[in-house]
């Protein structure tokens, strides 16, 4: 058939670009870090950098990472949520939405050295809010609030939460004005509509997005990279330190096995999360 | 088959509604009897979807009443209404099954599962559709998810069915079948219902009285053989089926058109020249080598045939013909006219 392989070869050189994007950029990185969690400085097998995980500071890290994670997406996902569903049944399809959508795209993608220079010139130990409040009020903002765990915590919100607007405004959208209408022409109450209906609707679409930002939170290196530069409090610093550590050196492969295990658990968390947009997408089509 | 229960009178009583500068209704005066079907009909914005969501409860009133079986139901909200609503489109819940959707209004009220499911199963069998009680609504057409939503406002036993243009996304063929599927259902379970509709076939061929509406009034109201032969407004008339305007003279509840006498309808123009709206099928055509008239366009659709011919003074007239008859009519033969005397409404000259 000459006429259909023509056509797919023009439509495999439509996505050549995209195949060779993913090669150099996610499959040969993956694939280094996958060989090199399972060989030695020498390039012999072993299993000893999986085995190395169970090291008392990579297990904190990890618990740290999960911790901030979840707690990251679970506060950027319900308010979020509200957010989005504010601006829905405020304005349809009016300005207000489209400027949200807009912001919400930008501050989405704001992460690493700017934002964290943003949060140290506002909240910082000499930021302006800080010496403001100090100044007027007295109220002294900590002056470690950026450095730790919690710090992290708080940048990180402020990209998660509008990522949650920009994918739950589309669910949002699915859900017909019929529905709720309907619902209450057959006698039912505005909670008995959340109840029945709108929930159960969004719920595959509100547990998928919150853990696509628990892998966001979860991947994130550079804003955390930029802030924390003493000790190593999440896994994704942990594997830096492996990498660029002079106290001990030929530790580049463990890092490999943290990084291995990273992918693992965002593996599995995007599953799910594509696993539920399926459902949703099987009533909504 | 005698109805399961009596429907309810309804009353719409100078209802008005306006969004920004746009009154979409005008002060609304419809009454419905019990168990009668009456259609809106009307053009695109006259007003048709906002009295029947006013009716429901979905939208408030600036001014007037709902009156429903001698309550005032104005500040009921929509919940507390019980009427049964069928929407345009896509008003099923995609997560239920047809069965579940169904049964879900006795399930907000609590009634036991049993009653639910039998209920549920009575409900699809009225409508046909008791082979695809598991189905989801993305796995059922057009028309099947139309006689679910149908079935679904039904089961809570509704005082009043509103129908706001069910048939309208469907095509030709199952919107002719399922507006008189619809018509056997509202009959059968006898409830009063408020149907609209842009589509004055399906007007005209279901219900038991129609209201042609214009700029958010009701301009006339009646069985639907007396709307097409009796209007009561050049609107109505041109509105509802084809016309054609021909000058004529008016005196004494007649008009003088070409050499015929037309008798005038109530609310015509009573003296001076006139316009007379006269009917297609009131127009007679004969092959005629001599005739003043020349036919300029022709179509057949099955049993009847139309024409147009233009006439010596240069006006040209839609003719309604019968087809099987001894000549077919061509373009560019030439006719002469006569004009049968049915009543025919007579408006003052534009
Ligand atoms: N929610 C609304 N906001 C603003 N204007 C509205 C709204 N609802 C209706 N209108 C306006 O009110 C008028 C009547 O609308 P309505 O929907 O009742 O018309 P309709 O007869 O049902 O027309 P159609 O045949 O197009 O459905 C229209 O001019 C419409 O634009
Ligand atoms: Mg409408």
């Amino acid at each position: 058939m000459p006429l259909t392989s023509r056509v797919r070869g023009g439509a495999l050189l439509g996505v050549a670009p995209f195949l060779a994007f993913t090669t150099i950029f996610l499959a040969v990185p993956t694939l280094v870090v996958v060989v090199g969690a399972f060989v030695d400085t020498g390039g012999r097998p072993t299993l000893a950098n999986v085995a190395g995980l169970r090291q008392g500071y990579i297990l904190d890290a990890l618990l740290s990472t999960l911790e901030l994670s979840l707690t990251t997406a679970v506060i950027g996902a319900v308010v979020g949520a509200l957010l989005a569903y504010a601006v829905v049944t405020a304005a349809p399809d009016g300005m207000l939405r489209r400027s949200v959508s807009a912001v919400c795209g930008v501050l989405a993608q704001f992460g690493g050295v700017t934002l964290a220079f943003a949060f140290l010139a506002t909240v910082g130990s000499q930021g302006f809010v800080t010496l403001y409040l100090f100044d007027h009020t007295g109220l002294a903002v900590p002056g470690d609030l950026l450095y730790g765990l919690r710090g992290l915590g708080l940048v990180y919100v402020y990209f998660q939460i509008p990522l949650m607007v920009i994918v739950f405004l589309p669910a949002l959208d699915g859900v017909r004005v019929q529905w709720r209408e309907a619902t209450e022409s057959l006698g039912g109450s505005t909670w008995q509509y959340w109840r029945h209906v709108a929930g159960p609707l969004l719920m595959p679409a509100s547990l998928g997005s919150t853990l696509l930002l628990f892998a966001n939170a979860f991947a994130a290196y550079a804003t955390a990279a930029a802030l924390v530069s003493q000790g190593s409090p999440i896994l994704p610093l942990v594997v830096r330190a492996t990498f660029t550590s002079e106290v001990v050196l030929g530790q580049a492969n463990l890092g490999k096995a943290i990084a291995l295990a990273m992918v693992v658990v965002v593996a599995v968390v995007m599953t799910g999360y594509a696993w539920l947009q399926r459902r949703t997408s099987r009533w909504v089509g | 088959m005698t109805p399961q229960r009596q429907g309810v009178a309804v009353r719409l009583e100078g209802l008005s509604r306006h969004y920004g500068a746009v009154r979409a209704l005008d002060g609304l005066d419809l009454e419905l009897a019990p168990g009668e079907m009456v259609a809106l009909l009307g053009p695109s914005g006259c007003g048709k979807t906002t009295a029947l969501r006013l009716l429901a409860g979905l939208e408030d009133a600036d001014a007037g009443r709902d009156v429903v079986d001698g309550r005032d139901l104005t500040d009921v909200p929509v919940s507390k209404r019980d009427m049964g609503m069928v929407f345009q489109a896509y008003s099923l819940f995609p997560h239920m099954t047809a069965r579940q959707n169904v049964a879900f209004g006795l399930r907000l009220r609590g009634r036991s599962s049993a009653e639910q499911r039998s209920r549920a199963g009575e409900m699809l069998e009225l409508v046909g559709l008791s082979s695809q009680a598991d189905r989801y609504a993305h796995q059922m057409s057009g028309g099947q998810q139309q006689r679910v939503a149908l079935a679904r406002a039904l089961a809570i036993e509704p005082q009043v069915l509103l129908l706001d243009e069910p048939l309208s996304a469907l095509d030709a063929k199952v919107r002719v079948q399922l507006r008189d599927e619809i018509r056997r259902i509202q009959l059968d379970v006898g409830a009063t219902t408020l149907l609209v509709t842009h589509d004055q076939e399906e007007a005209l061929a279901v219900a038991d009285r129609v209201g042609v509406m214009r700029g958010g009034r009701l301009e006339q109201i009646a069985a639907p053989g007396e709307i097409y032969t009796s209007p009561a407004t050049a609107f109505v008339a041109e509105f509802v089926g084809l016309t054609n305007r021909m000058d004529g003279v008016a005196a004494d509840g007649v008009a003088q058109v070409m050499r015929a006498r037309i008798p005038l309808l109530p609310g015509s123009v009573a003296s001076g020249p006139v316009s007379v709206l006269v009917r297609p099928e009131s127009v007679e055509v004969h092959t005629q080598r001599d005739g003043e008239a020349e036919v300029v366009a022709a179509s057949f659709l099955g049993s009847l045939g139309r024409v147009r011919v233009r006439t010596a003074d240069g006006a040209v007239l839609l003719a309604q013909v019968p087809t099987g008859g001894a000549g077919v009519l061509q373009v560019g033969d030439r006719v002469s006219l006569a004009l049968r005397p049915v009543p025919a409404l007579a408006v003052s000259r534009d």
